[in-house]
């Protein structure tokens, strides 16, 4: 398993291709799930321009391998990924990648979201936002509702 | 007790100052008595979340010599 806190863009395709080439044991997995987040242009009913995330160095790290450990132990992973930005972000470019192979597409599915669900709850990362108000502070995440017998909340008609 | 003290985010903007170096006498010093050293003035936002040597923790701790303290915000990462 690999975590990666940088600074700049990327492209979480590739670098998820590329790690599979460098990292993955030919032919073990049937399923690779990737969560990619990226920067909306409006948050809480403001435009957003650009964002600033700061992040605690070390501690960041730390507690997302403490999560991918966790899912490792829950379901049945063969290897995960996990790279997210810190420092200036632009409009639509990728701010979190989660990769995770399985075998099987279930375990992988569930690790790849119990992964981001406890990064954004764990990972000292802080977002700052710029709008034509100012700047501010993201005081909370948006939450996962969780995959229950109903899914997630069905969009209006 | 030399205790290093860290602040980010809106709590760095709250103190004005992102690190403290505190020199604290006393057996035990909680990380509340910690804050009261740091900030005088102002009660522990409620909603403020801790780490001492980047592991969760609450105002009940107490200290060793070395400690790293961080005071910070709840998280917004992902």
């Amino acid at each position: 398993m690999k975590v990666i806190v940088q600074e700049g863009p990327f492209d979480p395709y590739q670098v998820t291709r590329d790690y599979e080439a460098q990292s993955l044991p030919v032919g073990k997995h049937g399923a690779v799930v990737t969560f990619v987040g990226t920067m909306r242009d409006f948050n809480d009913g403001h435009n957003v321009s650009a964002m600033f995330l700061e992040h605690y160095p070390g501690m960041t790290e730390r507690h997302i391998e403490d999560v991918c450990q966790e899912a490792a132990d829950k379901w049945d992973v063969i290897d995960a990924l996990v790279l997210h930005r810190h420092g200036d972000i632009s409009v639509s470019e990728p701010i979190v990648l989660v990769a995770v192979w399985s075998a099987h597409r279930a375990h992988a599915f569930d690790a790849c979201r119990y992964i981001i669900n406890y990064l954004k709850e764990r990972a000292p990362f802080w977002k700052r936002e710029s709008t034509a108000q100012g700047q501010r502070w993201v005081e909370h995440n948006t939450e996962d509702p969780g995959v229950n017998s109903q899914g997630t909340k069905q969009k209006s008609a | 007790m030399n205790i290093t003290v860290r602040y980010f985010a809106n709590m760095r903007d709250r103190m004005g100052r992102a690190e403290d170096s505190v020199s604290l006498e006393g057996e035990t010093v909680t990380v509340e008595e910690l804050w009261r050293r740091v900030s005088p003035q102002q009660a522990l936002p409620a909603n403020v979340l801790i780490a001492v040597n980047m592991e969760y923790t609450d105002a009940s701790r107490a200290l060793k010599n070395g400690d790293e303290v961080a005071f910070f915000p709840p998280v917004t990462g992902g």
